[in-house]
């Protein structure tokens, strides 16, 4: 009796043993092709924002983590992907949440010339409603190209909304929430950058793993 | 396929006894990522690699593992491979992945899999049970890409569209746009249009089913119809 308890607990364990060896040579197998992979759709992300001969740097690797409830909301620190050409700052571009979506967080690409001038903005990936609110996606409609140029200035802080808040920027019809969480964040993110600006490109870049992000705008609909 | 036997069990893979619409197993995938043609075929794919795999050791291990360990046993080659197919996914198909994203590791808890070593691997020589796990794999895969298809033509009246996630950017020219300014259509893309389209392609199944046994019926002229086909 004690002896088949035994060998059935061996060869489970050596199936154990031999599941886990296979999974760690796939992973060993594809680890660096997949880091590739990241870094590679997270560099075609920046380049559609900050194009890649204003720049000289290693964008990607340039990069400071910011956890600061000024900028992110609590659990999404916030990372900063800096430009610099000949040394001097050209560019900054944060990876921030905009934690109010319609349907949780969306996660965004906001890129600002070192003048505080936006270049555009991106969504990155988003819960939100098909055929409402993913007109905030790029290849949806144009409405995210409307900010692209915009400042801390223009508009002037009491017209960065959407136009039923009294703002400039258009809502959806059906869909209000979406672009709101999206104009806050971004509005929110530009007096985060005029403050700090110094700060935020003197920081040390710090070693640190590319965000497993998604390179094509993600939805999910469990 | 000149053995009966692969006959039966391809037939029974695609139709009589497929794992959507018989069977009725995985709709959790089934549901969630079928809203393109693409979509549908990545998973479906990805399913029916494991579902061979796995059909093809466990086939391979029936004689020593003890049936008390059975289970603890198929479930860990199971996720061994899933694990390993998503890593490689990941490597080599990162676009298609990433919208695919959770369903992969899911495929795990796809009981078709589990229900497969079960029910045939377990009982049978390699090759019938490969042949098995092909057959319901691509059963299940087809049902897939057409309840993908039928989901994208009326909820956005295309077809294949992000083909070069899977094959390359050549694959665009695979993209048919069906309509043209077409405005969406909603409700197909959500998911209760995956409810629905699957009800539909259940109930034309049905009516396949019941008019080749009237058919056979007559044929033979006898009054004995042939049993139903029901889920297992």
């Amino acid at each position: 009796m004690l002896r088949k308890v035994l060998t059935s607990a061996l060869l489970l364990a050596l199936f154990g043993v031999v599941g886990a060896t296979l999974v760690a040579i796939t992973y060993s197998a594809t680890a660096e092709r997949i880091e590739a992979n990241h870094r590679e759709a997270l560099l075609k992300r920046l380049n559609a924002l900050v194009p890649p001969t204003s720049y000289d740097n290693d964008m990607v690797s340039d990069t400071i983590r910011i956890d600061d409830p000024e900028l992110n909301p609590k659990r999404h620190p916030a990372t900063v992907y800096r430009a610099r050409r000949m040394g001097r700052p050209e560019a900054a571009v944060f990876s921030v949440v905009a934690p109010d979506g319609y349907n949780g967080a969306i996660q965004l690409l906001v890129a600002i010339r070192h003048d505080g001038t936006l270049i555009g903005v991106r969504v990155v990936s988003h819960h939100e409603t098909p055929g409402l609110g993913d007109n905030i996606e790029e290849r949806k409609s144009e409405w995210i190209h409307g900010f692209d140029g915009r400042s801390l200035t223009n508009p002037p802080e009491e017209r960065w909304k959407v136009k039923k808040d009294g703002g400039v920027f258009d809502q959806f019809t059906g869909a209000t929430i979406t672009p709101r969480a999206v104009v806050k964040a971004v509005y929110k993110t530009l007096k985060y950058f005029d403050r700090h600006r110094r700060e935020i490109f003197a920081r040390q870049a710090k070693q640190m793993e590319i965000e497993h992000g998604q390179s094509a705008v993600h939805r999910d609909h469990p | 396929m000149a053995n009966p036997q692969y006959t039966e069990i391809t037939r029974n893979g695609f139709w009589s006894n497929n794992v959507a619409l018989v069977q009725i197993l995985g709709l959790c995938p089934l549901l969630a990522v079928t809203n393109t043609t693409v979509n549908g075929l990545g998973l479906g794919l990805a399913t029916t690699l494991v579902l061979v795999a796995s059909n093809l050791i466990v086939s391979l291990i029936r004689n020593i593992v003890r049936p008390e360990i059975r289970l603890p046993a198929f479930v860990m080659i199971i996720a061994s491979l899933v694990t390993a197919i998503e890593l490689a996914m990941n490597a080599w198909f990162h676009d298609l992945y990433n919208i695919l994203g959770i369903f992969i590791p899911l495929i795990v808890t796809n009981c078709a899999i589990l229900g497969r070593a079960e029910s045939f691997a377990v009982k049978n020589t390699p090759l019938p049970a490969v042949v098995d796990g092909l057959a319901m794999g691509l059963g299940f895969c087809s049902v897939l890409v057409v309840l993908g298809g039928l989901r994208e033509a009326i909820g956005s009246g295309t077809l294949f569209a992000n083909a070069s996630l899977m094959f390359g950017e050549w694959a665009n020219v695979l993209t048919v746009t069906l309509v043209e300014d077409y405005r969406g259509f909603l409700l197909a893309i959500l998911p209760p249009g995956a409810f629905i389209g699957l009800g539909v392609l259940i109930a034309i199944k049905n009516v396949l089913d019941s008019r080749s046994a009237q058919r056979r019926e007559r044929a033979t002229g006898s009054g004995t119809a042939p049993a139903p086909t029901t889920a297992q």
